[in-house]
């Protein structure tokens, strides 16, 4: 067996932290337009539309993001659908991204006044318009610093997926512990390095807040 | 036939009857002031007519358009009638200028070069042509509501739901926007308008309807309203406001 240097483990932990950030974007981006056609559908006019969202965020809210990588892998497989573990971890992620971020905006389109949607409707224009010209560019920007808030969860999120088989940052560091027997290093680097990760963007969301309440009147 | 028949329209909100079956018909050209005790039903009435409350039963018609449940006859019915509020209502990220023009370039679809001139002449009609670029917190209050009238007129309605819309202001900022309201009403705008302002109702509208307990209890031209309320309830009325 060959022997690791320090390095060594620094070197592996650091390429296998790329596919934590692959696979953090990924969720993040997808989870963004899957969370924006279930805010849309939540808020909508169709109540049987409201209830299955709502089902929907409950269900991926109220269930571990562990069991729900466990279904996407397993339960999948066992459909009869050979799914590799990037796609399944995508997938969950995904999901459960979405049910988050909907959620989160939801609180910010309700957070609009409702004279905003009295005033829109009576100038003729339909759901969409409202919500594409008048309600979403608020809400958005107040939507802005939670959202970032919510893409740390995301990325601890992703050290779940190792259970599954995805080799990311969490899965390496066992797999380098295992070759190593030097556990404390190597959790170490790995505590290090998702810190690195998350740390700007708690900090990115708090400066965000604190920009968005002084620049009140910013336009 | 009028411009806009209201015909034995009823509203409950839960158990509590507000519109109590209300006829109404209004001229085109015709101004209209509806006054009466809060809880008589009067904002929910012009509510109503452009569909931001649903009726429990009669019908209402403005201009052709009859007010039904769905999106398609909703937003014709609102092309015909525009509403001003309380609140104001302006859109605060967007500035004075762009709140009038958002409407006419995503509903009637007319491309920016025609929406920026028609959004400066609607503005220039209510005193605010050098505004155009602010944004509504910029604006004083008396401003914004006058931005919210350029706003409504834009879309060429043919009649203007006013809902208390001086009720929000500081008392000096009252006149501007009244000013604006009685240059609408000469140029011949149908004005149908909830007020507390029985000095302006007397001297500018038609007709006065004096609501009680989500009914019509009184209706004539101001002379006879103001001079001989006929009713108990609406001589009380008078005697507490005036």
């Amino acid at each position: 067996m060959s022997e690791f240097t320090t390095w060594d483990i620094l070197r592996n932990l650091l390429l296998s932290a790329r596919w934590t950030i692959l696979l953090s974007l990924t969720a993040f981006v997808c989870g963004g337009v899957c969370g924006m056609i279930v805010l849309m559908v939540r808020t909508g006019r169709a109540s049987w539309l409201r209830s299955v969202a709502a089902g929907y965020i409950e269900l991926f809210q109220g269930t571990p993001l562990l069991m729900q990588l466990f279904l996407a892998f397993f339960g999948l497989s066992l459909a009869g659908f050979d799914v590799p573990p990037w796609l399944a971890a995508a997938l969950a992620l995904t999901l459960w991204t979405g049910a988050f971020l909907a959620e989160i905006w939801r609180g910010c389109v309700e957070s609009i006044s409702k004279g905003q949607w009295e005033a829109s409707s009576s100038l003729a224009m339909g759901y969409l318009q409202q919500m594409r010209y008048v309600i979403l560019p608020q809400a958005l920007r107040i939507a802005v610093p939670p959202t970032v808030g919510f893409s740390v969860q995301v990325i601890k999120g992703t050290a779940l997926t190792s259970i599954i088989g995805f080799i990311e940052l969490s899965k390496a560091s066992t797999m380098l512990t295992n070759a190593t027997f030097r556990p404390f290093t190597v959790y170490a680097f790995v505590a290090l390095i998702y810190f690195a990760l998350c740390w700007p963007l708690s900090k990115a969301s708090q400066a965000l807040e604190r920009k968005l309440n002084v620049a009140h009147h910013g336009h | 036939m009028s411009l806009i028949t209201v015909t034995d329209v009823r509203k409950r909100f839960g158990d509590n009857e507000v519109l109590n079956g209300i006829d109404l018909e209004v001229e085109a050209g015709e101004v209209i002031a509806i006054i009466g005790k809060s809880g008589s039903g009067k904002s929910t009435l012009l509510r109503c007519i452009n569909g931001l409350e649903t009726i429990n039963g009669g019908s209402i018609t403005v201009a052709g358009a009859q007010l039904l449940a769905d999106d398609v006859h909703l937003r014709a019915l609102r092309l015909k009638v525009g509403m001003i509020f309380q609140q104001f209502n302006l859109f605060p990220h967007l500035t004075a200028g762009r709140n009038v023009m958002l409407s006419p370039m995503i509903v009637k679809k007319l491309p920016e070069a025609d929406a920026e001139p028609l959004a400066r002449e609607m503005l220039e009609r209510v005193g605010l042509a050098q505004k155009f670029d602010a944004y509504p917190d910029q604006l004083s209050g008396g401003q914004q509501q006058r931005v919210a009238i350029a706003r409504a007129l834009a879309m060429q309605p043919s009649a203007l739901l006013c809902d208390e819309i001086t009720s929000a202001l500081d008392p000096e900022l009252v006149n501007e926007v009244l000013a604006v309201v009685g240059e609408l009403a000469k140029e011949g705008m149908t004005l149908l308008m909830v007020t507390h302002e029985m000095r302006f109702a007397r001297e500018v509208c038609d007709r006065v309807v004096f609501m009680h307990l989500g009914r019509v209890h009184e209706i004539g031209p101001p002379e006879e309203v103001f001079a001989h309320p006929r009713t108990p309830e609406l001589q009380q009325f008078l005697g507490m406001v005036q």
